[in-house]
């Protein structure tokens, strides 16, 4: 199953701990860590599901570039990392 | 009428909400809610129940609702758009059906919160910001997509006037839409917008209502056909609920501005802050005054005393001029971090800061 790991920047604003979820693509499993923290969603994605642009997702430390395909398909041992894009003031 | 002093004065700010209390007649700044976050609209009811709508920096817009005047918070939802439709007349809209600010933020008497947003969508919540709404009613109207954006990329709803006689009839204004008004608690709408002139637009367009921008109205409250708004383009003045709009000889030093504020009791006073111009958005002259008309708008007096009097690029958005309840305590903050208060009508002021963040909103509690 893979991880997702949420950086200190996000889990400041809504605790959520390191998770190996269940999901066959980047979007399901962010979906499955969402789920031990439902108010995480609002804070990786906007309301049209595509990752916020100040934020970035890591696939096995490879930055996804497509904010709104999230059919990105993962292994059992891949690792997930969300983090706060170092933009803005 | 005697009404009870203000007390609190909330100043919602670049990095935090900021509590200003009055203790034994002085003003003291409190230390911040949501240290570090944006907060660019606050609201508190008389029952106590506040919201504070923050925009952070990398995580989209938040809201979050104390029961207990601010003491403590918890988040609630946000307003947000629905899922942008893939057919039909919104499938290439080039706004973004995404919620960049809450910009303008009410509760109703009859329990009903509404926010207008960046972009301008308006959304309203029964159930204490458990859940939000969009009022498609306006959203979906073909003038919607002509809006301009006016300061940002896109068009915002930054005010909304809820009539005191009649919670189902509420005024929104658009920067850059115009202003529009439902009567039927936002089923259906219509602009409102004649007698309002775009000066800088192509001669043509120039009373197009669809093309105002209103940078803010504000309502008297004991007399709500009264309607005051700094424009783009001056000072308009309604006095039949916003059937027509007159334009107010501008003042001196300048009808260019953001906020006005309109006295809660009497229709023929209201405050503005003026800027320099369109091209030139701080004080004029280096000089920060504020504006006031005890006539309707016939005539002005030019209040300075108190405020930066030389060198000063003080700008007042457009929440960032408040009035309290007795219409005669008001508060004033600008974007680079000044803040003053007034105890009689405007016209000596006394500065509490010229340290904060930049000032996004300012409510009295």
């Amino acid at each position: 199953m893979p991880t997702v790991e949420f950086a200190p920047a996000l889990t400041r604003h809504v605790p959520c701990p390191l998770q190996r979820v269940d999901g066959a693509t980047l979007g399901e499993a962010l979906a499955g860590a969402f789920g031990a923290a439902p108010a995480m969603k609002g804070y990786v994605l906007d309301e049209q599901g595509c990752v916020r642009k100040h934020v970035a997702v890591f696939v096995n430390a490879r930055l996804i570039r497509d904010r709104a395909r999230l059919d990105l398909a993962l292994q059992p041992d891949d690792k997930v990392m969300v983090i706060q894009a170092l933009t803005g003031g | 009428m005697t009404m009870a002093a203000a007390r609190t004065l909330w100043v919602g700010t670049r990095k935090g909400l900021i509590p200003v209390r009055q203790d034994a007649g002085a003003w003291r700044v409190g230390p911040p809610h949501f240290p570090g976050e944006p907060v660019t609209q606050f609201v508190l009811q008389p029952d106590g129940v506040a919201y504070a709508a923050l925009r952070l920096g990398h995580f989209g817009v938040k809201l979050w609702k104390s029961a207990d005047a601010g003491a403590s918070w918890k988040e609630v939802a946000a307003p947000a758009f629905p899922t942008r439709p893939t057919e039909g007349p919104f499938k290439d809209d080039p706004t973004p059906w995404t919620v960049d600010q809450v910009w303008g933020l009410e509760a109703a008497p009859d329990g009903r919160l509404w926010a207008g947003c960046l972009p301008a969508g308006l959304f309203t919540s029964d159930d204490g910001g458990a859940s939000w709404q969009l009022v498609a009613s306006l959203w979906e109207r073909p003038e919607r997509l002509e809006w301009l954006g006016g300061g940002y990329d896109h068009a915002g709803i930054h005010s909304i006037l809820v009539d005191p006689r009649d919670p189902s009839h509420v005024t929104v204004a658009v920067s850059s839409g115009g202003v529009w008004q439902t009567r039927d608690r936002g089923a259906s709408w219509s602009a409102t917008c004649k007698g309002m002139v775009a000066g800088y637009m192509p001669p043509e367009r120039r009373e197009d209502p669809n093309i105002q921008d209103p940078h803010r109205i504000d309502q008297c409250r004991a007399a709500p056909d009264v309607l005051w708004c700094q424009h783009h383009s001056g000072i308009f003045r309604s006095v039949d609920g916003g059937a027509r709009w007159s334009p107010v000889e501008p003042p001196q030093p300048s009808g260019f501005g953001f906020a006005v504020a309109a006295h809660p009791r009497d229709p023929q006073r209201a405050w503005f802050v003026p800027a320099h111009s369109d091209a030139q958005r701080m004080a004029p002259g280096g000089r920060m005054v504020v504006t006031e008309t005890r006539d309707g708008g016939a005539s002005f007096a030019v209040h300075g005393a108190g405020l930066p009097q030389h060198d000063a690029y003080h700008l007042v958005y457009r929440h960032a001029l408040a009035v309290g309840d007795d219409g005669e305590t008001l508060a004033i903050g600008s974007t680079t971090g000044g803040l003053w208060v007034s105890a009689d009508g405007g016209q000596r002021w006394d500065c509490i800061s010229r340290d904060l963040p930049p000032i996004a909103v300012l409510r009295f509690a």
